[in-house]
């Protein structure tokens, strides 16, 4: 067990912004969050999932929107106080620990807005290691887990539980709801057992957002490339580099939606690079191949200070390097790009290792 | 001959320089007044005694007055925050900004319900009652300016609109800035400049009422232009509502400065003022700029400016009195009467330069018998400070140069540490220099309905107006360049076919002999920057 304190939760924020993938939702919002938590009811312990008991009840908090709407509709605590009391309302069942859902972006923080108020640990584990658009797309899922019974609560005093027959209705239903609601909303989701969490979750995932978190500030101090810091790291690709000429984003179906079209600067001059995302970066195409896709991680770093940059603030004239991580383990398994790969997403293409050479 | 003035007004001294082209015809620096105009007028006065008014096609006046006041909380107006957005809410108005910022600016905020959804639906009703009770406790504050935001404002701005009337029914006299003129998406950060705005209308209405005043008692009858935080120019109207759009323009201007007096385009560069120092990236002629959050003197905003890292160092700059601790106040343009050098009773950091050797000002003796340790270990706080700062703004460890530039850089040639620094002739007045050169921009801000077009189609028929307004504006044509695109589809108005574009384009200011009329048309077009 260890605590969390001011110092790792900015490590944490900012290696969180890479592990987003492009999306996962403005960490510095879910920052203020957490340390306001913080702040007000003292800090919060984290346990790895070796520390949880087999017959422990666990939950995932996690907020669900568009990360466009987030930075401008700001997630308040009283959601994700209430959230997860009201899961046992319905539920009958006292959760002893609360878990990040995605250590992307800034669900990676979120549980502690929960944890605070509570006095419950947060659980060192993901159910991603990565952000995802979509809420099956969870390794639970892989294992026959199922993310209802769940709670829904928005700011508008609007809660729902929902049990589904699947998790992707458990998707279909909890859109419908957040889009209905204005794009923001906060969850307690995928119920599941101490015994569970071990087999199903990404172990230490909030470990690896801070390690990233700390590459990147240890080698802005060096002097050396943060970009390239990270991607020695974490046995990544750099895919491009490059300047930012357009961006087309919308927020569209309770997501953020679009491209970014970047032309080459030095190694990559007179090339160029989209990258499609659906408030994760899910395609990256460069010279009109596409080159890696989701689960790998695809992620627009700025060249020179590593600044992590979301979808939902690149913006014309950004100067970024376009870097790809190899997705955790649970994801490069058949049922795992079956249910995260481009297929998932409507792009008629076979997921390719991103650590694999183009041909 | 037409010839260019340009004007820094900084903390401690105005500077100005007369320039044919890229020649320095004239330059001068004098003490920054407490009323701006007298400062301005002698530094005019001075550069005059080598051309005549009417040669003068454009004054270009860059400024550090408002980001000094913001980093030292001095002249800033107590605000009152409004935002409408769904109460109440946990991320409040300057959640995360330095305590005695808060101190003086806030603590009065309130959450009214209001704002809209990301399709331009409304989020809340606006509750007039709600807003008129604010009204009522924002009079008995006695608070006098009002920074309004509203969620999703930059998609709809109804509630902003609607509150602004409201407040101003009921608080005459009082003024409103709404964060959709201010900023972009993303409301802390929009928020923060809108808060920042507000406290700053004061100070701007003064110092703007002292440049009009300077420059017309000088005899000059041409065009007035204020350099703005993207390097472009606006004109003073506007400035006198956005002082915000002027925050970092000294750092831009000392930057490009500094690459045009020593034809140097990358380097790091260190500017040096009375008051602060700025260190910034020099990157093929223009300052680096900041990507996502840019903290203004440690206010959080999303605003595209140079990425510089400012400290409280400067000529005027106190120092305790056994040298070891260093500001962060200072004189500032009280130099002249404060500094033992100029016979005051205050020991500054031009003090411990000239004791150890540096270029002397006012009289030498007076600091002849400070202590050499107090000087030695001045000296060693500031060295490794300023080369703290050097690193910071390196982004690789190599031997990129480091130019030094503003009126206190010649101090820096005495610190210990801090070798091979290059030193411009006219380095004093490089701001001037950099604000002389000024760019001339266009910008697209409105709102178009699609009509069957693409949306590339109609980013390019907006780009190519930016430039055609640029150019207007006086850019030459072969050189103005897209700065900035971006657009956000309105998806509540022209049945989804709707898209707010905002298009800025930016170029050199052609040869001054065309620029006369050019520079003209410059004060009728160019607008808002960021």
């Amino acid at each position: 067990m260890r605590i969390i304190d001011e110092a790792a939760l900015n490590d944490i924020t900012l290696g969180s912004t890479v592990l987003g993938a492009g999306g996962g939702g403005d960490p510095y919002v879910g920052m203020l969050l957490a340390r306001d938590a913080i702040r007000r009811f003292g800090p919060v312990p984290v346990v790895s999932l070796d520390e949880v008991p087999d017959d422990a009840n666990v939950a995932f908090i996690a907020g669900i929107g568009a990360p466009g709407v987030l930075i401008e509709k700001l997630p308040r605590a009283a959601e994700y106080e209430r959230v997860l009391q009201t899961l046992e309302r319905f539920t009958g069942v006292t959760y002893d620990f609360v878990c990040p859902a995605e250590a992307g972006g800034l669900n990676a923080v979120t549980p502690f807005a929960t944890a605070a108020p509570r006095g419950i640990p947060v659980i060192d584990a993901d159910g991603m290691g990565r952000a995802f658009p979509h809420l099956e797309m969870v390794t639970p899922t892989l294992y026959g887990g199922t993310a209802t019974p769940c709670v829904f609560i928005d700011e508008h005093g609007n809660t729902m539980y929902l049990e589904t027959a699947t998790n992707s209705w458990a998707e279909a239903f909890a859109r419908a709801a957040v889009l209905a609601s204005g794009a923001n909303a906060a969850m307690a989701l995928y119920p599941m057992t101490g015994e569970q969490a071990k087999k199903w979750l990404v172990r230490g995932a909030l470990t690896m957002a801070q390690d990233i978190g700390r590459t990147i500030r240890e080698a802005r101090v060096a002097k050396t490339s943060p970009v390239h810091a990270v991607l020695e790291s974490q046995s990544g690709v750099l895919l491009f580099a490059g300047k930012v000429e357009e961006v087309d984003r919308r927020n569209e179906r309770g997501w953020t939606m679009g491209t970014a079209t970047l032309s080459g600067l030095d190694a990559y001059h007179g090339r160029t690079m989209t990258l499609h995302f659906q408030n994760e970066n899910l395609a990256a195409e460069r010279d009109g191949v596409v080159i890696a896709t989701s689960p790998d991680l695809i992620m627009a770093m700025e060249i020179d200070s590593g600044e992590p940059i979301p979808a939902e603030e690149i913006r014309y004239g950004y100067r970024v390097a376009v870097i790809g991580l190899p997705a955790d383990p649970h994801w490069r398994t058949e049922a795992g790009i079956a249910l995260s790969g481009p297929r998932r997403f409507g792009y008629d293409m076979d997921y390719r290792p991103i650590e694999e050479p183009v041909a | 001959m037409a010839l260019r003035i340009g004007i820094d007004v900084g903390g401690t001294n105005t500077d100005a320089v007369v320039l044919d082209g890229r020649r320095v015809v004239a330059a001068t620096k004098s003490p920054t007044t407490e009323d701006v105009t007298s400062g301005i007028l002698s530094a005019l006065t001075e550069v005059l005694r080598e051309v005549e008014p009417s040669q003068v096609s454009a004054v270009f006046i860059g400024t550090t007055h408002f980001i000094n006041a913001i980093a030292q909380a001095r002249g800033l107006e107590p605000v009152a925050a409004v935002r409408l957005a769904t109460p109440p809410q946990s991320l409040l108005p300057m959640i995360d900004w330095p305590d005695h910022l808060r101190d003086i600016v806030g603590d009065h905020f309130y959450v009214c319900p209001g704002g809209a959804q990301f399709d331009g639906t409304p989020l809340n009703v606006v509750d007039e009652t709600a807003l008129r009770d604010v009204a009522e406790r924002i009079r008995e504050s006695g608070r006098r300016h009002i920074a309004l935001s509203s969620v999703f404002s930059t998609v709809n701005p109804e509630s902003e609109l609607l509150a602004e009337r409201i407040l101003l029914e009921e608080l005459p006299g009082v003024t409103v800035t709404r964060s959709a003129l201010v900023g972009r998406v993303g409301l802390l950060e929009r928020e923060n400049a809108t808060i920042l705005n507000a406290a700053l209308l004061e100070l701007a209405g003064r110092v703007i009422d002292g440049l009009e005043q300077a420059v017309a008692s000088s005899g000059i009858h041409a065009p007035i232009l204020l350099s703005q935080n993207d390097g472009t120019v606006m004109t003073l109207e506007r400035a006198r509502l956005f002082p915000i759009f002027t925050i970092a323009s000294g750092p831009t201007n000392s930057m490009r400065g500094a690459a045009l007096l020593t034809g140097i385009d990358d380097a790091v560069v260190v500017d040096v003022g009375g008051t602060t120092c700025d260190v910034g990236l020099l990157q093929r002629g223009f300052p680096r700029e900041s990507t996502v959050a840019m903290s203004l003197a440690g206010v959080r905003s999303n605003f595209r400016i140079p990425d510089v890292l400012s400290f409280a160092l400067g000529g005027g700059t106190m120092i305790s009195g056994d040298g070891g601790t260093v500001g962060p106040e200072s004189v500032g343009f009280r130099i002249t009467e404060k500094a033992l050098v100029f016979g005051g009773d205050t020991l500054t950091f031009s003090d411990i330069a000239v004791a150890a050797g540096a270029t002397p000002m006012g009289d030498p003796t007076l600091v002849a018998d400070l202590s050499p340790e107090t000087v030695k270990a001045a000296l060693a706080v500031v060295g490794a400070r300023v080369v703290h700062a050097v690193e910071k703004a390196k982004l690789r460890a190599d031997d990129t140069p480091v130019i030094v530039v503003g009126g206190g850089g010649p101090l820096l040639a005495v610190v210990p540490g801090l070798e091979a620094l290059v030193i411009p002739e006219n380095a004093g007045v490089a701001n001037a220099v950099g604000a002389a050169f000024a760019e001339a921009g266009g910008e697209v801000d409105r709102v178009f309905n699609l009509e069957g077009r693409t949306r590339v189609e109609v980013l390019d028929l907006a780009k190519a107006e930016a430039i055609a307004k640029a150019v207007e504006a006086g850019a030459a044509p072969d050189t103005v360049r897209i700065v900035d695109a971006e657009d956000v589809p309105l998806t509540h108005l022209g049945g989804g076919s709707a898209v707010h574009v905002r298009v800025k384009a930016a170029g050199p200011f052609a040869r001054p002999a065309a620029t006369t009329s050019a520079a003209t048309t410059s004060a009728a077009t160019t607008s808002e920057g960021n």
